[in-house]
C-alpha cells in the first residue's frame, strides 16, 4: 500500500490527512507535502495518521522536520492518532512530549484556538 | 538452516519488499497479532539501517536477511557487509542506548539537542536532524532480545532480533521495553 495524501483549508489550519505506509520509500513525499505548506505560507498544520498503517523512523524523521520548519513561523503541527500501534511509535522514541497528539481533528483544531 | 532467506541490493524501495515477506512468513508462522506489528517494523528499521551502512561502504553488495521460526522463538537476523559497527551506538553498559537516551529527552527538557540543528536548507535530508541510532533503539524498544555482533570474516554488523512465541509467552502481555 502506497502513500496517500490529501489536504484541506479549515480556518487558518490546514488538515493533511496522511493514509498508507510512511516509510524510508514514501517519506520523501510527505516531507515534499510539508514543506510546500510552509513555503506556501500555512503555518498551523493538522496531520492526521488515522488512516496511517505503517511508521518507521524515516516518518519520524520527516514529522519532526515539519515540526521545526512551522515552528520558525511560530506556527504549530499537531498530530491526530488513536491507533495503539502508531502511539506506541511516538511513546519509545519520547516524541510524546515534543507533539501534541490528539484524538480527533475537532479536537486538535481547539486546542489550536 | 533458516526458514526463509532474502538477499537485496542495497536500495530504499527493497526494504518494502524485506518487509512484506517478513510479514507473511511471521504470519504463517503464527505469531500474535501485537508481535507482528514489532516484527513488521524491527525488520524496516534493521534493513533500513543496513542499506544505509552498505551505501556508505559497500554500494554493490547485498544486505542479508534470515527469517528463523522454532516453536518457541520467531528470529530475524540482518546483515550488511560496512564497517562492523557503523551506525551502532553502544550504551555504557555495553548494550544498546534507548531511543529517550539517545534524544536525551527529560520530562524538563523544552527541545532536546538534535532540535536545533539548522532547518533552513530544504536539500537537507529531515532525518539528519536524528541520530543514527534512532532506528535501532526502536528495535531495542519493541523486540525481546537484540543481538549485535560482528559480521562473518570480520565484515559488517549483524543485528539479530527474537520474540519469544511460546504459549506460555503468549499467555502473558508481551514485553514492549525494558
Amino acid at each position: 500500500m502506497d502513500l496517500s495524501l490529501t489536504t484541506r483549508q479549515e480556518g487558518n489550519h490546514t488538515v493533511v490527512v496522511v493514509g498508507g505506509e510512511i516509510d524510508v520509500y514514501t517519506a520523501p513525499k510527505l516531507r515534499e507535502q510539508l514543506i510546500d505548506l510552509v513555503s506556501g505560507g500555512s503555518y498551523h498544520l493538522v496531520v492526521d495518521m488515522e488512516g496511517v498503517e505503517f511508521l518507521d523512523s524515516t516518518g519520524l524523521g520527516v514529522l519532526v522536520g515539519g515540526l521545526k520548519r512551522v515552528r520558525a513561523h511560530e506556527g504549530s503541527l499537531r498530530l491526530v492518532c488513536t491507533q495503539e500501534r502508531i502511539l506506541k511509535i511516538f511513546r519509545i522514541t519520547g516524541l510524546t512530549k515534543v507533539f501534541p497528539i490528539h484524538s480527533s481533528i475537532e479536537e486538535a483544531l481547539a486546542a489550536s484556538e | 538452516m533458516p526458514t526463509v532467506e532474502l538477499r537485496f541490493a542495497a536500495l530504499n524501495g527493497h526494504v518494502r519488499t524485506a518487509r512484506m515477506i517478513a510479514t507473511a512468513v511471521s504470519r504463517r508462522a503464527g505469531v500474535p497479532a501485537g508481535a507482528a506489528d514489532e516484527i513488521k517494523l524491527a525488520v524496516t528499521e534493521a534493513c533500513a539501517r543496513a542499506v544505509r551502512v552498505n551505501r556508505r561502504h559497500a554500494p554493490q553488495a547485498p544486505v542479508h536477511v534470515a527469517l528463523i521460526d522454532t516453536p518457541d522463538t520467531f528470529t530475524i537476523t540482518v546483515a550488511d557487509c560496512g564497517r562492523t559497527g557503523d551506525e551502532v551506538a553502544p550504551g555504557p553498559d555495553g548494550g544498546l542506548v534507548t531511543a529517550s537516551t539517545l534524544l536525551d529527552l527529560e520530562p524538563e527538557a523544552a527541545d532536546p539537542p538534535w532540535w536545533s540543528e539548522p532547518s533552513d536548507d530544504d536539500s537537507a535530508e529531515d532525518s539528519a536532524g536524528f541520530p543514527p541510532g534512532l532506528g535501532l533503539a526502536l528495535i531495542e524498544g519493541l523486540v525481546d532480545e537484540v543481538e549485535i555482533s560482528r559480521g562473518p570474516d570480520g565484515v559488517g554488523t549483524v543485528v539479530a532480533m527474537t520474540w519469544h512465541t511460546g504459549v506460555d509467552v503468549e499467555a502473558a502481555p508481551y514485553k514492549t521495553a525494558r
